[in-house]
């Protein structure tokens, strides 16, 4: 299944909306549409995670990039991850590199 | 923005079955990624030729067979870059063509697909005890954020290791944590390791091994045993997908390293129980995974014949002294300690590290000598069990370099026989609580890691509860594990209610805890022991994976008043240089009060260590930048109570009570720091009961 991303900026807050897998082979095109999306000043970045139905051991990596990419100082939420992709990012340690909400209504 | 020229070998220069493919990297050893694809790199003397075998993650058959051609192959090592293939979607192995003559330990078998010692996951028991599949390598993604992570780097005196096996700490229904026996399982458990008070957790196998590799059924009921230890290794550099709850997902690796990371957050170490004395492949008899078809005469010592001498007692034994196995432990451990921030190794059956390929002892094994100058593994402690099946002992005389330390299996044997009331055992105590000067003499008291139990034996409740083994259920006929444990059971074998005995029991958990608790050197303590965790008698639970070795957390409710007194006895230590010494006493030091350790009896300065007398009476003194510091212990063996003058301490200053194992629960032990004062210059030791005492201040009358 393929991997597409949707970003939409405002006012120093980058969302990116993720469909489809978020495994090795996408993840670089991932790492990319951030780099690019948060070119300028950066307060948040989202990443909607609704439609997203993998996330591999790859695909995880892409949010410590982000982490690293952005620094400290900017928030990483992650909205409405499945319960096993949270659930995976929490065991391993991921989450202390983000914030994870539920969904909130569109 | 500036990008990375593309490199020249970024690129296929030959097609093999369909990949683009072009000549390897030998360094590093594994399979690493590379821009566009996967570097794979394997070495063996012996074979004639050598072919990649490449999986689809889970599939049956092989996905790709890639010969090595001659160009690829560089000394004994072959070495091949793939492109185009995804690290996380494969699997692969390598078959190894070569003779098959036994008699000159040549072993080759090109039917078998064998594993990379190197690989870094091992896929094919991604659950414990899930489906059996063919065992295969994988590749672990490497990086992790560790932020500000490093090895702790604790001093080792000041260590209290807790021995704990990852599966059983947390699998029992009653640990509550959300992942039962798995590392992320470990981390819950982390706030409960730190109010005890430990700061080294040192775990029971981690590298990958085939749990269902075990033939004996339960007698009961006749299910399978299984191999629930797991000192048998299959894969040296994998964390074991089983002991993790994302092993299905393959991101292991992640979960023990943000165990690491979490531990070492709370002031915790991480210390290694690792088996580089035999593995999994058994003798000539048992399956080739994959050192017996890569290079068996490298990786095993053998008979002039061919067979394999079994110094482990498991079948084979590592020839750990060849140049090339040398360099494949020291590869391993480094790969622990930088990749994992692993704090500190355990050697299981140590002796079999300083053997020569024919199994003589050498006096100055060279790969001892390399771990303990290596400048990667310069800050992880390295402690040796310091013994083997082939019958070499080497408790003070293992080649230590300053820098082994070992499991003192004379402490333990000392203190057991002591507190169970033997005669003529107190002077060699004395020795003990000293950090063992008689074994270690010119070394520190950290070279003695000391302990009463172990993973291997009776737990500390068992040591006190039963005097023969109870072995059955692992069906052996009760044949197996130690029979000359030291134990007494007080006067009833196992459960028992009768109130006098369980009292008895209650003291003597107590006065070996504190013996430990307050002995120069490194104290070792096993998990679940701080709170009674019996093991119903069976002294070898190797095999037992179910509640009869998992630590039931209910003990902690049900002997709250134990893992209270251990607490107060580890704080105890912690808020005593005098107990924690760096060196080995040296007398009196001109200033200060007292010599760094003195002598006592029922007089003062006297000891009397006489074969019936089953007393030992010391008081350490330590003068430092914090002041005095001055710790008094007193132990009684004997089943008759004693009075004891107590050393004169100067004016202002009195003898305060922090424990006596012979007060009723709740009064056993008082908080460090809030020891109530005694009065008068003696003492009422208790039979078979140990008192501690502390040189405070006197209360100031308002």
């Amino acid at each position: 299944m393929s991997f597409t991303t949707k970003v939409h900026s405002d006012d120093g807050v980058v969302t990116i909306r993720l469909t489809g897998e978020l495994d090795s082979r996408s993840a670089p095109s991932l790492n990319e549409v951030i780099v690019e999306a948060t070119a300028g000043t950066v307060r948040r970045l989202v990443l909607l995670a609704e439609d997203l139905t993998y996330m591999s051991s790859a695909g995880l990596r892409c949010l410590v990039f982000a982490h690293q990419k952005l620094g400290r100082g900017v928030d990483i939420v992650l909205v409405g991850a499945t319960p096993e992709v949270a659930e995976t990012i929490s065991l391993t340690g991921f989450d202390r590199s983000l914030v994870m909400q539920d969904p909130v209504e569109r | 923005m500036s990008r990375t020229p593309e490199r020249l070998d970024a690129f296929p220069t030959h097609h093999i079955a369909g990949f683009g493919v072009r000549a390897g990297r030998p360094l590093p050893f594994g399979a690493s990624r590379v821009p566009g694809g996967v570097n794979f790199s394997v070495y063996s003397a012996g074979a004639t030729g050598m072919t990649l075998v490449l999986y689809r993650r889970d599939a049956v058959e092989p996905l790709a067979e890639l010969d090595f051609p001659p160009e690829f192959v560089t000394g004994a090592v072959y070495s091949m870059t793939v492109f185009g293939i995804d690290a996380e979607a494969i699997e692969y192995g390598y078959r190894a063509d070569g003779p098959f003559e036994p008699e000159a330990g040549h072993r080759f078998d090109r039917q078998q697909v064998l594993l990379d010692p190197y690989a870094t996951l091992l896929h094919g028991r991604d659950s414990w005890g899930g489906q059996r599949r063919p065992l295969r390598s994988g590749i672990a993604l490497d990086d992790f954020d560790w932020e500000d992570d490093r090895q702790l780097r604790l001093p080792s005196q000041d260590l209290v290791i807790y021995e704990a096996h990852v599966r059983g700490f947390t699998r029992h229904p009653s640990s509550k944590v959300g992942e039962p026996g798995t590392f992320a399982g470990l981390v819950e458990k982390i706030p409960y390791l730190k109010e005890l008070g430990v700061n080294a957790i040192e775990l029971m196998p981690v590298f990958e091994f085939d749990e269902l590799d075990n033939d004996r059924l339960d007698p009961d009921r006749g299910e399978q045993l299984r191999n629930y230890w797991g000192y048998s290794t299959v894969g040296f550099f994998s964390p074991k997908a089983g002991l993790a709850a994302t092993g299905r997902l393959g991101m292991q690796a992640d979960e023990f390293k943000n165990m690491v990371k979490q531990l070492h957050r709370a002031g915790i170490e991480v210390i290694l129980d690792v088996v580089f004395n035999h593995t999994a492949e058994g003798n000539e008899l048992g399956p080739t995974l994959s050192f017996r078809g890569l290079d068996n005469s490298v990786y095993y010592m053998l008979t002039p014949d061919g067979y394999y001498y079994n110094f482990s007692g498991t079948g084979n034994t590592l020839n750990c002294n060849h140049p090339v196995v040398r360099g494949f432990v020291l590869d391993c451990l480094r790969h622990w300690a930088s990749q994992f921030h692993v704090d500190g190794f355990r050697f299981d059956l140590a002796a079999i590290l300083g053997r020569a390929p024919d199994g003589a002892p050498l006096p100055n094994p060279p790969l001892l000598e390399s771990l303990a100058a290596d400048p990667i593994l310069r800050d992880c402690k390295l402690i040796a069990e310091a013994w083997d099946a082939g019958g070499l002992y080497q408790v003070g005389s293992f080649p230590n370099y300053h820098r082994f330390s070992e499991w003192n299996g004379k402490f333990r044997d000392t203190v057991r026989r002591f507190v169970k009331g033997d005669e003529g055992v107190a002077g060699e105590l004395a020795t003990r609580l000293l950090g063992s000067p008689d074994l270690y003499a010119g070394r520190a008291p950290t070279a003695s890691v000391n302990f009463v139990t172990a993973h291997d034996g009776f737990t500390l409740h068992d040591l006190v509860s039963y005097n023969e083994k109870h072995n059955d259920a692992n069906g052996e006929g009760n044949r197996d594990g130690d029979n000359d444990s030291a134990s007494w059971n007080c006067g009833a074998e196992g459960e028992t209610d009768d109130e006098s005995v369980l009292a008895l029991r209650a003291r003597q958990l107590r006065n070996l805890l504190l013996l430990l608790l307050t002995s120069h050197g490194i104290p070792m303590m096993v998990a679940g022991d701080e709170f009674g965790r019996t093991q119903r008698g069976n002294n070898n639970a190797y095999c037992q994976d179910n509640d009869l070795s998992w630590v039931d957390w209910r003990l902690a409710d049900t002997n709250a008043d134990l893992l209270r007194f251990t607490r107060a006895a580890i704080a105890f230590r912690k808020a005593h240089p005098a107990l924690r010494r760096a060196s080995h006493p040296r007398g009196h030091q001109g200033t200060g009060w007292f010599p760094e350790v003195s002598w006592h009896g029922e007089q003062a300065w006297t000891p009397d260590w006489s074969a019936g007398r089953r007393l030992v009476a010391a008081m350490f003194y330590e003068h430092g930048p914090h002041g005095h510091d001055c710790v008094y212990l007193a132990a009684n063996a004997h089943w008759d109570g004693r009075e004891l003058e107590l050393p004169g301490l100067p004016d202002g200053v009195a003898w305060h009570l922090f424990a006596d194992t012979a007060q009723p629960d709740g009064n056993d032990v008082h908080q460090p720091g809030a020891e109530p004062q005694l009065t008068g210059d003696r003492i009422w030791v208790e039979p078979r009961s140990t008192v501690v005492l502390v040189a405070k201040q006197t209360d100031v009358e308002e």
